[in-house]
């Protein structure tokens, strides 16, 4: 059989890996399509700060590239940044790690993720992780050969994950509990009680736990407690956090992971052969950020947190039940009364007020029923989508 | 009433019940703290910064340095007062280093403004000399930016 010599080439079957055609489709990316065709749309939709970077952090970030940082760094980032990092980690929380074998610098919290899902996973593990999740938590499980299992959280407690919950779907094949709280996409927290029970069950079943703390700044009259301080966690947590949120710092791409030296060493590993190392440019960014950021960080909370009381009262006014949300710039409100499903409602609310949101099912099957929207938007926007959010329900009341 | 006169120093419009809703502050409250607020001049004003650059008119605006002999007793206090209470000296400030008094003088033209200095400032007793630095381009004013900051745009819709 002679092999064709055309430029382009026909397989007899598709050259996709069967693991990732089994991955979903992002249910975020059909609704961004769906979007850039239409004009003059009020986006409650995204997943990002609205500040810009502030000037300080990019200014020392601007004088490394004039001074000529452009090269690779330590795979495992600067040693500055690291050191600034367990600084910050000692001050805030009381735990230390070590600089030197105990932290890496990831290319955003996104690749630390997916660093630790390749570390400890082998075919076939499994790893529980809250319903409804941040999109990429089941992806990365599969992508290392893992499977994803999905525990139930629901409006009734506040969507906060519970051991009881958890405790059920543990199995032989369990390695891990992946926890991401505050959450991405419900604006849930995690009581000190409640992790705290969830520790004793990592313990009791000898489970690593993954915690992504990316919004663990961004709480409002409640504190956050980093799982790893809790007694017996530290050798058995995977700590993930970055400089996204909190510092407005999304393109940057710039993350940390803090664990046991032996996991990190791993994730080093694999870091070095893939990313080699984040880039120079964002660590010098993050170094001021650490620094110096912390009362721009405050001023931030603030903004969101007023924006936040006006989001959560405009859903229950306009007749949507609204869990009030502690964490992140997110609300999850309910609109199960009005009989539509998630897509359905993310849909028309497009088409027939250019209002975009995101149909919570995006984020899993227990999301269904209800819409994330982000409140890191202008006050004014946020005002003027509730009333056309009003103004389509009510024009769409189930009779 | 912090949060309160936070909320208010972003953007003086807000309504007593926005700023309720925001602060989780009952209505009848935000509005008592505003009133003690104004009544005690802890709020001076409320305010719109405006770019007249834009509209095409014309405001010119100086910064004098003001070298002043102090008076004994009182110090600086009575000839800074002499000072701000003309309606042309905008903002007075006692500063350290070569000069003692700084005014913002704002007027219509270069000439109102030299005239004002030539003939009301350096002309009073405790003033021994003036520098004039005329402002030239305003680039911020009072924290917000006057040009550039096109404001770059999110993607609609990100995870």
């Amino acid at each position: 059989m002679s092999k064709s010599r055309s430029s382009h080439i026909k397989l007899s079957q598709s050259p996709i890996s069967e693991i990732v055609k089994s991955i979903p489709p992002s249910g975020i990316r059909k609704f961004f399509d769906l979007l850039s065709s239409i004009e003059g749309v009020i986006s409650l939709g995204v997943g990002e700060p609205d500040f810009v970077t502030p000037w300080n952090i990019c200014e020392a970030a601007i004088y490394s590239l004039e001074k000529g940082y452009t090269m690779y760094t330590s795979n495992k980032g600067t040693p500055e940044l690291r050191a600034e990092i367990a600084r910050y980690i000692d001050s805030r929380f009381g735990l230390s790690y070590n600089p030197d074998n105990e932290i890496l610098i990831t290319v955003g919290v996104s690749e630390g993720l997916d660093l630790a899902m390749r570390t400890i996973l082998n075919p076939g593990d499994e790893v529980i992780m809250p319903d409804p999740c941040y999109v990429a938590y089941p992806a990365s499980v599969s992508l290392a050969g893992g499977i994803p299992i999905r525990v139930p959280t629901t409006e009734d407690n506040d969507f906060e994950i519970t051991a009881e919950a958890i405790e059920p779907y543990i199995t032989d094949k369990t390695k891990a509990v992946l926890i991401g709280y505050p959450c991405n996409p419900t604006g849930a927290v995690l009581s000190k009680e409640e992790l705290t029970r969830i520790a004793d069950l990592a313990k009791r079943y000898n489970l690593l736990v993954i915690s992504d703390e990316v919004y663990g700044q961004l709480v409002y009259g409640v504190e956050h407690t980093c799982l790893a301080t809790l007694p017996g966690m530290r050798e058995r947590t995977i700590l993930l956090n970055g400089f996204s949120k909190a510092y407005a710092m999304t393109g940057w791409r710039i993350g940390y992971a803090a664990s046991d030296k032996e996991i990190i060493g791993a994730m080093t590993k694999i870091h070095q052969y893939t990313m080699l190392c984040a880039p120079i440019m964002g660590q010098m960014a993050a170094l001021e950020a650490l620094k110096t950021g912390d009362s721009e960080v405050e001023n931030m909370v603030k903004d969101y947190d007023r924006r936040r009381r006006v989001i959560v009262k405009g859903f229950r006014t306009i007749g949507l039940s609204c869990f009030e949300p502690k964490g992140a710039f997110y609300a999850f409100p309910s609109i199960k009364t009005t009989g539509m499903t998630s897509e359905e409602f993310a849909e028309k609310l497009l088409w027939e007020e250019k209002v975009a949101v995101v149909p919570g099912s995006a984020f899993g099957p227990c999301g269904e029923g209800y819409l994330r929207c982000c409140y890191a938007t202008a006050l004014s926007d946020i005002e003027e989508a509730l009333k056309r959010m009003g103004r389509f329900i009510k024009k769409h009341r189930k009779t | 009433m912090k949060k309160i006169l936070e909320a208010l120093e972003k953007d003086a419009r807000l309504t007593p019940e926005q700023i309720s809703t925001m602060t989780g502050t009952p209505v009848a409250e935000v509005k008592k703290v505003i009133k003690k607020a104004e009544d005690d001049h802890i709020i001076l004003k409320y305010k719109t910064v405006i770019d007249w650059a834009k509209l095409g008119e014309d405001q010119v605006a100086a910064l004098v340095e003001v070298k002043v002999v102090p008076q004994r007793n009182v110090g600086f206090d009575a000839i800074a007062e002499r000072i701000y209470r003309f309606k042309e000296a905008r903002s007075v400030y006692l500063a350290s280093g070569a000069y003692d008094i700084a005014v913002l003088v704002a007027g219509n033209t270069m000439q109102e403004i030299a005239v004002f200095v030539s003939e009301k400032l350096a002309p009073l007793d405790a003033v021994q000399g003036t520098v004039t630095h005329f402002i030239l381009k305003k680039y911020k004013e009072d924290g917000e930016m006057l040009e550039g900051g096109e404001g770059v745009k999110r993607l609609p819709v990100t995870p």
